[in-house]
């Protein structure tokens, strides 16, 4: 079995030396430590079960740490459906999770609803919090939240140090009138 | 002696000559209507009475029959004599705009919770009931979405299509 290392981001090395911006070193580092905060609430949470197994394994993205608490969370997973009442608590959660953080909609449900166009279920997560990634599938395979798990990443890895503090990121989150 | 629906409905109608306003046996399940105003005195009878012992209240639950003119919404009471293992339903109508029954947790506090379900879901008012709100819908949800007036959709949808869930030819709600 081979181990990969994760690969260098773009720079500058020569003999003793590499160098690169603080923004690529930061989000290398991001990206291969994300701890997931797993908000598991139906058939979905099944399937992050079988992902967190050891036939697919996400530790090896650097995830083998998940968060219960949202405090030291990076990465809300929010997998089944979201009633309308269940709608405050997870907007709760993620108002408690520390900045940087990203959501990822795994399943029809969370993404929209799914099959449950009813006056009891919340049409999609993205009523209630911004979402990075949604995740196909009704419900998706372990394979497809692992290639969300990699969309995740790659925004992590690329994303500018500024942004968080930037007005188009304050007008988002006024948008769902957070923060 | 074990009971069957012969006996049930004879005690019953014994004891309320008027009251018992329709029977049947859908199912072979003894079904009886009554009022209002003999609906606890029932229950508290079924109850105590050496003979039936109908000790386990099942299930309480709304009904809405908008066609049925003055008799649009109902109460079903489902009874279970645990020494006999008899069952049976009682049901109870009353017209939609004036929702009022006395409440059941008189005779059984487990009705408590049913009846909240039943007032969240229908908008039944439980007179006496000791904490009357909704227990399973969200708090400031201003419709009893059972009922049939109000739509079973969702309203904040915007990426459903009709025709994907067995509404094909429905004028469904515009996409806004």
């Amino acid at each position: 079995m081979s181990i990969q290392s994760a690969p260098m981001p773009d720079g500058y090395g020569g003999e003793g030396f590499f160098a690169t911006s603080l923004s690529k070193a930061i989000g290398l580092a991001r990206a291969n430590s994300i701890w997931p905060l797993p908000f598991a609430t139906s058939c979905c949470g099944i399937e992050f079960m079988a992902t967190m197994g050891t036939n697919y394994d996400l530790a090896r993205f650097g995830m083998e740490r998940l968060s219960f608490s949202p405090r030291q969370a990076d990465l809300l997973m929010v997998m089944g459906t979201i009633a309308k009442k269940m709608g405050p608590v997870l907007k709760q959660v993620y108002t408690q999770m520390a900045e940087p953080k990203w959501v990822i909609a795994v399943g029809a449900c969370a993404s929209s609803g799914g099959i449950f166009d009813t006056y009891s279920v919340l049409q999609g997560i993205d009523k209630v919090i911004p979402v990075d990634v949604y995740v196909p599938g009704c419900p998706p395979r372990p394979e497809q939240i692992i290639d969300g798990v990699m969309k995740i990443q790659e925004l992590v890895k690329n994303e500018p140090l500024r942004r968080r503090f930037s007005p188009e990121y304050q007008h988002l989150l006024d948008k769902y009138q957070i923060g | 002696m074990k009971l069957n629906n012969d006996i049930v409905f004879a005690a019953i109608k014994r004891q309320f000559p008027d009251a018992v306003l329709d029977h049947s046996e859908p199912h072979g399940m003894l079904t009886l209507e009554t009022t209002r105003e003999q609906i606890i005195p029932m229950l508290v009878f079924v109850k105590n009475d050496p003979e039936l012992q109908v000790n386990f209240l099942t299930s309480l639950c709304g009904i809405h029959y908008p066609q049925n003119a003055d008799k649009e919404l109902g109460i079903v009471y489902h009874l279970h004599s645990f020494l006999h293992n008899f069952r049976f339903r009682i049901k109870v109508f009353f017209p939609i705009n004036d929702p009022v029954i006395p409440t059941a947790t008189t005779v059984w506090p487990t009705a408590n919770w049913m009846e909240r379900e039943t007032y969240d879901f229908y908008g039944v008012l439980f007179t006496g009931h000791p904490n009357l709100k909704r227990i399973l819908n969200v708090d400031d949800l201003d419709v009893f979405p059972m009922r049939k007036e109000y739509r079973l959709e969702d309203g904040t949808r915007t990426d459903k299509d009709d025709r994907f869930f067995g509404r094909d030819g429905h004028v469904g709600r515009e996409f806004d």
